[in-house]
């Protein structure tokens, strides 16, 4: 075979991995991924991941259940969210956290262990003047 | 002092735009004087940033509370070593730091190459004198780290009580020494691009700076996954967050430009790839920066939020768009004559590791701007997890350990399949050993990509040994030296190659404890009284007591309250005892009360781990306080008014309540297989990088000589 038709053919493949491997990443991404719905959106009979602010002084412990309330990031709607597992360190009222769960009888059930709180490099000047 | 520091900032501002301006007319008007100027003015840069830099730290160590910034992220009660370090847990001050570093890493390759590339140079300068030129222009137009408060507050806020460790605070300098290192071989493409000397010289200039960058950017790495390890009170390493993944996706591109530059140097191929990593190497650090910075992956709409998003973001776009006008423009003058000869050689290697180390970073990129990517398409705030990380990057990494075992031993051009057996032989017969006893003798074989991964990282661990003993063995045949001195002189007469398999080797024995603690984690949640046990793996863990301690916690991180918890564990005839505790910090809220706000503040995990060779015992405590809820709420009413000596006893008594009494707590319990070789394969990767960047006596050697001989040949013509 002359070299620049094999040239040829080897970017052929190559691009033809590539396009390959752009459309697995693709889909993918979209087939796994988990939409975040804000606590206003949510309704029964299906799970949600929500994303919310932890509602001022709404934190308590009751045994193994932890019962807060998360609002909309720019809003004040809020749901009650019962949770039990591991709560991470950053966990603070006000701070951003990300719960995954499905509603039931007005009580956003959490999942075991799904509680997420923001990344402390990232909290902002302004999270830490309040 | 403020006022010095903003000036300083401000003649920085000025001095880096000279110093931009100065060179690109020194270089355009072949006007050496101008150019020397430029350079000068960078070494001027570096002496105000330092200055700013030192006054910066010390209105941190003297806890100087009219500076916003310290009385922000410091306090007089933050211990000593983290009054030095909280300068870059800021915004500003890390801003500074950037600024401070690149302008050191700038003057020191300028003095370098001050007497070779002589077109080139300029134009770097410029650049560099750009980049600062941005960063100092935040500072001096938006995030000045020297406003001052009118009124200082009596106290201030505090260091962020999850920064107090040790790994967090070398961290960020570490991060941004790597980031800002890749600066330099980005700036000297740009100079080489735009006086069309595009062969190897710009990257021999600026090879080593890259190596430097990638130990730093390394380094910061390992140490953010051992913060997270030991300090989050998760129990990982690695969670694909997006700070996380800000500082990966560089280094992976870092890393495949370390190699494909190789390629150019050899054979002269491979240039427009080549400048196409640095640049993007380069806009990946600045948005590694940024990402960090903005908060713009929490939401889109976070991001008017951030006062420097929208700069940090032209400057990017200008970066990338630039870079690749550049690029394209000058593509005539990066065609290369060679071409590659044989899919079985080095370069072809080169090129598949390149290849597989982009698309690692491409997909992290994606699933990093996943919720911006469906938001912009869906119209829907939606996220990948770290499961989808996992899926994705596990074929890719096996793929890397094997080339990292197979590239090294191939040749340039072209590889025969005589000399391939001959090589290949000895690591694929050590290969199947390790597989056939990982299946006979462990339960390896329920993860398959664990098992992949164990087999790829013998087959690259013998190759590597199987090279250092074929030279040093060589070397005995010629000199009859001893085993050791024999390696140790092979090492140093060829720091690069042999510290490039050092780096090989290390990288391999991460990827051990990655793939052991990933697949083979035994992880219990469970609540105790005192008393109680629990089996996690072979062990046996029983708590104890209850421990509190004020004023004083073992971590030094001055912790006012922490509570803990002793628990005695067994397994077999071994018996030890860990000690993990809460370290709970006073909240400035002034809604809580005077007692309250002491438990109520932020609060963070001291784990406590017992190391080993085979695996890690991992214990964290989260004590229960809901029985001293009421206790704490009548204190605040009784003794709001008392002063603070009587209230520090009215703490003392309620944590001994605590310690006396213990209601149950939580713990978490994980036996890692082999996680400390993460660490340890982090370390000799990282010996391994510096061992290739440590100048050799040889090269040193010929650069004097060659200097010399320029001197001799100047007074000759000139005689």
């Amino acid at each position: 075979m002359d070299p620049a038709r094999k040239r040829k053919i080897r970017l052929g493949v190559a691009l033809g991995v590539a396009v390959f491997l752009a459309a697995a990443l693709i889909y993918t991404s979209f087939s796994a991924s988990t939409e975040a719905s804000k606590p206003s959106q949510i309704e029964p009979g299906r799970s949600y991941e929500v994303t919310g602010k932890v509602v001022k002084g709404s934190i308590s412990r009751h045994g193994d259940e932890l019962r807060f309330r998360i609002r909309d990031r720019d809003g004040t709607a809020s749901v009650p969210v019962s949770y039990a597992g591991v709560v991470p360190d950053p966990f603070r009222e006000g701070r951003e956290v990300i719960v995954s769960g499905e509603l039931k009888q007005g009580t956003f059930v959490a999942e075991r262990d799904s509680l997420v709180t923001k990344c402390p490099s990232k909290f902002s000047k302004d999270e830490q003047r309040s | 002092m403020a006022g010095v520091g903003s000036a300083c900032l401000v003649v920085g501002l000025l001095t880096a735009l000279y110093a931009a301006g100065a060179s690109l007319y020194g270089g355009r008007s072949g006007r050496r004087e101008w150019v020397t100027s430029g350079r000068r003015a960078i070494y001027c840069l570096a002496a105000l940033m330092v200055a700013a830099f030192a006054i910066l730290e010390s209105a941190f160590l003297r806890s100087d509370l009219s500076y916003a910034l310290v009385a922000e992220g410091s306090s007089t009660d933050t211990p000593g070593f983290y009054k030095v370090t909280a300068v870059w847990a800021t915004q500003d001050g890390s801003l500074l730091l950037w600024s401070t570093l690149l302008a050191l890493f700038s003057s020191a390759v300028l003095f370098l190459t001050r007497r070779s590339l002589r077109e080139i140079a300029p134009y770097a300068t410029a650049v560099l004198g750009c980049v600062a030129a941005f960063f100092l222009l935040l500072m001096v137009g938006w995030e000045n780290p020297f406003d001052t408060l009118a009124v200082p507050p009596a106290e201030g806020a505090g260091l962020n009580p999850l920064l107090r460790h040790p790994a967090m605070m070398i961290h960020p300098p570490m991060l941004y020494t790597g980031y800002v290192g890749f600066s330099i071989p980005f700036a000297f493409a740009v100079g080489a691009l735009i006086t069309r000397h595009t062969g190897a010289d710009w990257i021999r200039a600026t090879r080593r700076f890259a190596l430097v960058a990638w130990t730093f950017l390394s380094a910061g790495i390992m140490l953010g996954a051992l913060w997270s390890y030991t300090e989050l009170g998760w129990g990982g390493y690695w969670g694909w967050d997006p700070v996380e993944n800000a500082s990966l996706m560089p280094w992976l591109v870092g890393t495949a430009f370390l190699h494909s530059i190789m390629v150019q140097e050899k054979r002269g191929m491979l240039k427009v790839w080549n400048v196409s990593l640095i640049c993007g190497t380069f806009a990946l650090a600045l948005l590694g920066t940024f990402l960090v910075r903005s908060g713009i992956l929490e939401s889109i709409h976070a991001f008017g939020a951030s006062t420097i998003g929208v700069q940090f973001l032209v400057f990017i776009a200008l970066v990338v768009l630039l870079s690749a006008t550049l690029i394209l423009w000058r593509l005539p003058d990066l065609r290369s004559r060679a071409r590659l000869d044989s899919l079985l050689s080095r370069e072809a290697f080169f090129l598949l590791n390149n290849l597989v180390l982009v698309a690692l970073a491409l997909v992290i990129l994606w699933g990093t701007f996943f919720p911006l990517i469906s938001e912009a398409l869906t119209g829907k705030e939606a996220s990948v997890g770290p499961p989808w990380f996992n899926r994705l990057t596990t074929p890719l990494a096996l793929v890397l350990v094997l080339l990292a075992g197979i590239g090294p031993v191939l040749t340039w051009r072209r590889v025969t399949a005589r000399s391939l057996v001959r090589v290949v032989r000895v690591p694929v017969l050590v290969t199947a050993v390790a597989l056939a006893s990982l299946l006979a003798f462990t339960d390896a074989a329920s993860s398959v990509p664990s098992l992949a991964m164990f087999c790829f990282v013998a087959f690259v661990l013998s190759v590597v040994a199987q090279e250092f003993w074929r030279g040093a063995s060589a070397r005995r045949v010629m000199t009859g030296e001893s085993w050791p001195r024999a390696v140790a002189r092979l090492t140093g007469r060829n720091r690069r190659r042999y510290g490039g398999y050092l780096v090989h080797a290390g990288i391999a024995v991460l990827f051990l404890g990655v793939a052991g603690s990933s697949a083979f984690l035994d992880q219990r949640d469970v609540r105790l009284s005192p008393g109680d046990t629990v089996d996690v793996g072979d062990y046996q863990v029983t708590y104890r007591k209850a421990t509190a301690k004020l004023g004083g916690d073992d971590a030094g991180t001055g912790a006012p309250v922490s509570l803990g918890a002793v628990l005695d564990v067994r397994k077999g005839g071994e018996h030890f005892t860990l000690r993990p505790s809460r370290n709970y910090y006073s909240s400035p809220d002034p809604s809580l009360g005077p007692i309250s706000r002491f438990f109520e503040g932020e609060a963070t995990s001291e784990v406590d781990v017992r190391w080993g060779l085979r695996r890690d015992l991992w214990l964290a405590v989260r004590p229960d306080l809901a029985s001293l809820e009421g206790p704490i709420r009548e204190a605040d009413r009784r003794f709001s008014d008392s002063p603070g000596d009587v209230q520090a006893l009215v703490i003392a008594a309620l944590a001994e309540r605590y310690r006396s009494n213990p209601p149950p707590a939580a713990f978490r319990a994980i036996v890692s297989p082999l996680v400390s070789w993460i660490w340890i394969g982090g370390a000799i990767a990282l010996l391994g990088a510096l061992v290739a960047a440590w100048p050799s006596p040889e090269a040193r050697l010929r650069r004097v000589r060659s200097l010399y001989a320029a001197r001799v040949g100047r007074e000759l013509s000139r005689a």
